[in-house]
């Protein structure tokens, strides 16, 4: 997939939005997909850390999102992907005018995001437990072919976390030092069982790097993200609003 | 002779040392033999542990990378228990894959239905754009997966401890006709290690017979030809895995030309028993004396045969 592919609406690199966008604009740009004015936490849990991802972290452009030094960014949990698809507009991956279409017959942009439809978007995700095992796989291939300097990421949600299939990545990235593989965790505690000792230890007892951060603080999350963890992965846990409040 | 796998083994260690490109997945089993090429490529023979899920994951990612990722293990293993791992990791991500499975049908009875994975090949007929290799012998297997390896397709490799006797000059391409039988005569369609029965079966007996490597896609020209000029038609099918699991192929191969099907193949009913390939072989009617009773019994009842 490059960003050249036209897709079934034929998206072209001509058509991307030359402007800036900031995190301000991200309300307006999702109620272009849902209608709505204003979004509850759950529609925008995971926009700060993906905002910040895009905005400062990870080294990726329009231009360079079919770059093989790129960096991955994998959203796992595909569920609401309105504020990922918000940034992938703001940010040029996307032309704004697609997003009034989200879910219709004539979009690309689904409920849950295709990778072969949309450039810029590393997989497609819908199902829960994926992501993560994809990323270390990416991240695997990367380093198999001598590439050191791009870095993987997996958004998961802790809920998503459930899945035992993270369980199999979580320990087996733990236990081989994968250093380019990185997680960030969207705590909005939605999981109905919870989890004795945290999220945080379980991360740490598989060997992981782990910081756990307001996702809400831009500056909190960017000290997060950009964190030395040198031969460890690296966990970013995300607490926000819990989705029931 | 060694085995299918041992060719595996073997022939995948020797390409890794050619084709950067390649890289080996497995989940614990199978990785004593990879031990030398894990030592010369420690990045490109990766072991995830007893995690399937990881395996066909981890392969996912490798092929998103651009590599050719070789994903092993027992078939139940590698198809069935992560299923969806290969629908939306490969499949639905566009990513591509060789899955080479081991003990797929009754290659070990004595270890009971969990080491059994008779609907392999039906589960991957419900999904897009899966090449299906069923090789007979050690030296066809080492061609399939060769291919295998150099395309950028979805290919799924079933090996087996049962094998023919003699390799044939097998292709990807389709199958070969390897005897012609009379206008009225059946076309038996045999699959991989169950040539060499198929063909003592049918000892003095008038038939076509079609053997299958690549059974997907399924070789509708073959079929066809096979029954070309016929008002109506009698086929075979003689598959190592689930019985009847070719049926709607072979519906397909041939929609317009009037057909009976005798679908032989594994039982859908648990065996519920132990012993030796040769034992359950015969419990399923795949042995030499159980073909050759189906099929003559089929063949004697055609109107063809009047």
């Amino acid at each position: 997939m490059t960003n050249t592919t036209a897709g079934p609406t034929g998206i072209q690199r001509a058509e991307l939005p030359e402007h800036a966008f900031t995190f301000e604009d991200l309300p307006r740009l999702m109620s272009l997909m849902t209608g709505a004015e204003k979004h509850g936490p759950a529609a925008t849990s995971t926009a700060d850390a993906v905002w910040v991802l895009y905005d400062r972290v990870l080294r990726v452009s329009p231009e360079t999102a079919g770059s093989p030094d790129r960096d991955r960014f994998l959203l796992s949990k595909g569920h609401g992907p309105m504020a990922y698809y918000a940034t992938l507009a703001a940010k040029g991956f996307l032309p704004v005018g697609l997003l009034p279409g989200f879910g219709s017959w004539d979009s690309p942009l689904g409920h849950h995001p295709d990778r072969t439809l949309l450039p810029g978007v590393e997989i497609s995700s819908g199902s829960l437990g994926h992501g993560l095992p994809l990323a270390v796989g990416s991240a695997l291939g990367l380093r198999a072919q001598g590439r050191r300097r791009p870095s993987v990421w997996a958004l998961v949600g802790d809920a998503e976390l459930d899945e035992g299939s993270n369980d199999e990545a979580i320990e087996f990235a733990g236990a081989v030092g994968l250093d380019s593989l990185h997680t960030v965790v969207i705590d909005n505690r939605s999981a109905s069982h919870g989890r004795p000792g945290g999220l945080a230890d379980r991360f740490e007892v598989a060997g992981w790097s782990v910081v756990e951060v307001d996702g809400r603080d831009h500056d909190a999350l960017y000290d997060a993200y950009t964190r030395p963890h040198p031969g460890r992965p690296h966990a970013v846990i995300a607490r926000v609003e819990p989705k029931t409040s | 002779m060694d085995t299918m796998r041992e060719r595996f083994t073997a022939v995948t260690s020797h390409l890794l040392d050619e084709d950067p490109r390649l890289a080996v997945v497995l989940a614990e089993i199978g990785a004593d033999g990879f031990r030398d090429a894990a030592a010369r490529h420690p990045d490109r023979v990766v072991n995830v542990g007893i995690r399937e899920q990881l395996l066909v994951g981890v392969g996912g990612g490798l092929a998103l990378t651009g590599m050719r990722p070789v994903m092993h293990t027992f078939a139940s293993f590698l198809v069935e228990r992560p299923f969806e791992q290969v629908k939306l990791d490969l499949g639905h991500q566009g990513a591509a894959g060789v899955l080479v499975s081991a003990n797929a049908s009754y290659d070990w009875p004595a270890g009971g239905f969990t080491h059994m994975s008779p609907g392999d090949v039906a589960l991957l007929d419900t999904l897009e754009g899966w090449t299906v290799h069923v090789p007979g012998h050690p030296d066809e297997a080492e061609t399939l997966l060769r291919h295998a390896y150099r395309t950028d397709e979805r290919v799924y490799v079933r090996l087996s401890l049962q094998s023919n006797g003699t390799p044939r000059p097998v292709s990807p391409d389709g199958f070969l006709t390897l005897r012609r039988g009379s206008a009225q005569a059946p076309v038996v369609v045999a699959v991989g290690p169950l040539l060499d029965a198929t063909v003592a079966a049918l000892a003095g007996v008038d038939a076509t017979v079609l053997y299958a490597t690549t059974v997907r896609p399924f070789d509708h020209r073959a079929l066809r030809a096979a029954v070309a000029g016929r008002t109506a038609a009698d086929v075979v099918l003689v598959e190592p895995y689930l019985r009847g699991t070719s049926s709607a192929a072979v519906a397909e191969a041939l929609h317009d030309t009037p057909h009976r099907l005798l679908a032989l193949g594994t039982a859908r009913e648990e065996l519920r028993r132990y012993g030796q390939p040769a034992d359950h072989l015969r419990a399923h009617g795949l042995d030499a004396a159980g073909l050759r009773k189906s099929i003559t019994a089929f063949a004697g009842r055609s109107p063809a045969a009047d």
